[in-house]
């Protein structure tokens, strides 16, 4: 079953207008923060929900809000990481475009909070209509008194404004994205200084994901008690997946974590199980950085208990035979997907968006994809399976941001899991039906640096 | 047009790049760049040629190097002139997984350019792009501010009839995307 705690009035026609969502309660959490909560009182009350940075590094909210400095006469800022961007994710734009009210709600809530007058959602560029949602959003939020000035008569100012980026994975990286936000290309900082201290305009600035700040809502509703009796251990609350690839129900669905893989996968409350019944082959758990895991992995874990959709279970047994949750970017591949060439979608995806400036990822991304087009193409050997290896290896770790292990943990977990495919490829190169035609056309100097 | 050139937008757009500069505290109006050269690309031809970015620097006060470097960083800022309608065709895994490239392939045999070209006439320009965040409604592509989704290729051909007469660019951003202050 799925447990709507975000999506709750989802289906309720008209929801996107602030008319329908005050009218199902919206607001509250805002109402109650402001009128008989301390900022202090609203962080402990997240800190006790367990709730989790939805964006991917699954780092504690509450946590990293009490990490923000507050210094006298200095603005503190909220940025609001819309800049959804992870192959196979695409659960922030679900939610701006359905319930928009909610993630301003919780933004006033949070500013309040972290003492913020000012926050921006950095929404990706490619996204403008739903930028035009929320603004339409933020211009109804003003008018019914929610933002602006002496909000709701409490004394608390705070003010929303959407900023657009123009086509960079990269931004999504929190540093990355607040040098995008003060116009310049998107090259993340060196932490420390960590924005908690050094953000926005060298300003102590709190970057969090749509989803996670959509979760706040409940969390001060309802209480951090509450939302962190469900789900399981460390995994509190529910979790928006983005469920795509070769299965019957693609979509966005709420679920409680704890929901068993198997049950994600197969159950009609949820992906329906795998297109035409084909067998599964592998799935891609949390988004393109995640390490890719075969069917009898992602089911169960090596020691033979089913696998659950928690920060935990999908980790079990490290990278060895486990994944991570990431952002909840679930692809799943029947067995007729190569995976070799869908690592190569992967590895072209991260040349084209490392920004160029630490050289082990610069590099090491644009040979990692030449070695994969030379081997979908039939001229492959079995060295280039082992540069391969190698090169991700001295990616790993070795870069200003995470996008150089991103990178790198596709590559390591196919080989590591499906090398008999790689050696197919090799070995075999005229029984793989393997590179399109359209890969025929698109040679190798789109692969240049 | 030649590179030195100066230029202006029309009044109503030099406003409304004021009204956003507006959102961010005095003395950083920089941040506006992104959301400026938007609105220019969309107001002129489609592309940012060196006059319009020497005018977006000008508004900023900022010098046209800072432009230059931030515009050729961003893959939605053109550089070159694209056709009048730019089709972007996501390439991704899970686009990929759902037949992306029997898209991309017929869009090709149709309008009888590859990947990355231009028609002849000008009309059309396909590109293939990296995830668009369409994942669960694969295969998808984008044309200006909007997504076509679970694509079959009878909906391509729908969109090809349907843009080939289009007097105006695909545009990402137009005057009422954004709230006026």
């Amino acid at each position: 079953m799925q447990r709507k705690l975000l999506l709750e009035h989802i289906d309720v026609p008209g929801i996107q207008t602030y008319d329908v969502y005050r009218s199902k309660g919206g607001y509250a959490s805002v109402e109650k923060a402001l009128k008989t909560m301390t900022p202090d009182a609203v962080t402990e009350e997240v800190k006790k929900s367990g709730l989790r940075g939805r964006g991917g590094a699954g780092f504690p909210t509450g946590m990293k809000w009490s990490f923000l400095a507050k210094p006298e006469g200095v603005p503190r800022y909220l940025v609001c990481n819309a800049d959804e961007s992870e192959p196979g994710t695409f659960k922030d734009r679900y939610l701006m475009e359905h319930i928009p009210h909610l993630l301003l709600e919780g933004m006033i809530t949070a500013s309040f909070a972290l003492g913020a007058h000012t926050s921006y959602i950095y929404v990706r560029g490619e996204f403008f209509y739903i930028i035009r949602i929320l603004e339409k959003a933020i211009a109804e939020a003003y008018k019914n008194g929610w933002l602006g000035k002496n909000i709701q008569g409490s004394g608390f100012d705070h003010d929303i404004y959407v900023h657009p980026g123009a086509g960079a994975y990269i931004c999504g990286e929190e540093t990355a994205l607040l040098e995008s936000l003060e116009g310049k290309r998107g090259n993340p900082r060196i932490k420390p200084p960590f924005p908690a201290v050094k953000g926005l305009y060298d300003c102590p600035t709190v970057v969090n994901n749509v989803e996670t700040i959509a979760a706040v809502v409940p969390i001060v509703n309802n209480g951090g008690e509450a939302y962190a009796a469900i789900g399981i251990g460390k995994s509190t609350g529910t979790k928006l997946i983005s469920a795509s690839g070769h299965i019957k129900k693609p979509g966005v669905y709420e679920i409680e974590l704890g929901v068993p893989v198997e049950e994600f996968i197969y159950s009609d409350a949820f992906c329906g199980g795998i297109l035409n019944d084909k067998k599964l082959k592998a799935v891609v758990a949390g988004g393109s950085s995640v390490p890719i895991l075969p069917a009898e992995l992602i089911l169960k874990t090596a020691n033979g208990e089913p696998r659950l959709m928690t920060y935990e279970s999908l980790a079990d047994g490290g990278f060895a035979t486990g994944t991570m949750l990431g952002s909840g970017g679930f692809i799943v591949m029947d067995e007729s997907a190569s995976i070799v060439h869908n690592l190569y979608t992967f590895t072209r995806f991260y040349h084209h968006e490392s920004c160029g400036q630490c050289s082990p990822c610069r590099e090491g991304t644009g040979w990692m994809e030449k070695i994969l087009h030379k081997i979908l193409d039939g001229h492959g050997s079995s060295t280039d399976i082992d540069l391969l290896w190698d090169i991700q290896r001295k990616i790993e770790g070795n870069t200003i941001c995470p996008l150089g292990d991103a990178a790198a943990w596709p590559v390591a977990s196919a080989i590591r899991h499906f090398r008999h495919e790689f050696e197919a490829y090799v070995n075999h190169p005229k029984q793989q039906h393997v590179v399109s035609y359209y890969d025929h056309c698109h040679n190798l100097a789109t692969a240049e640096v | 047009m030649s590179e030195t050139e100066t230029i202006k937008f029309s009044a109503e757009t030099e406003a409304l790049m004021k009204s956003i500069i507006t959102r961010y505290p005095e003395g950083k109006h920089k941040s506006a760049l992104l959301p400026l050269l938007h609105i220019a690309q969309a107001d002129t031809d489609g592309w940012l040629s060196v006059p319009v970015m020497n005018r977006v620097a000008e508004i900023l006060n900022i010098k046209p190097i800072e432009v230059y470097e931030v515009a050729s960083f961003y893959s939605m800022f053109h550089l070159e002139p694209v056709g009048n309608c730019l089709i972007e065709v996501c390439r991704t895994s899970s686009c990929w997984l759902r037949g992306a490239y029997d898209i991309v392939q017929h869009i090709e045999n149709r309008l009888g350019i590859k990947d990355g070209e231009t028609t002849p006439d000008g009309k059309f320009s396909l590109r293939t792009v990296e995830c668009l965040g369409s994942c669960g409604t694969a295969p998808m592509l984008q044309i200006g501010e909007t997504y076509h989704e679970n694509l079959t290729k009878e909906k391509v051909d729908a969109l090809l009839e349907e843009n080939k007469s289009r007097t105006t660019h695909s545009r990402y951003v137009d005057h009422t995307t954004f709230r006026t202050l």
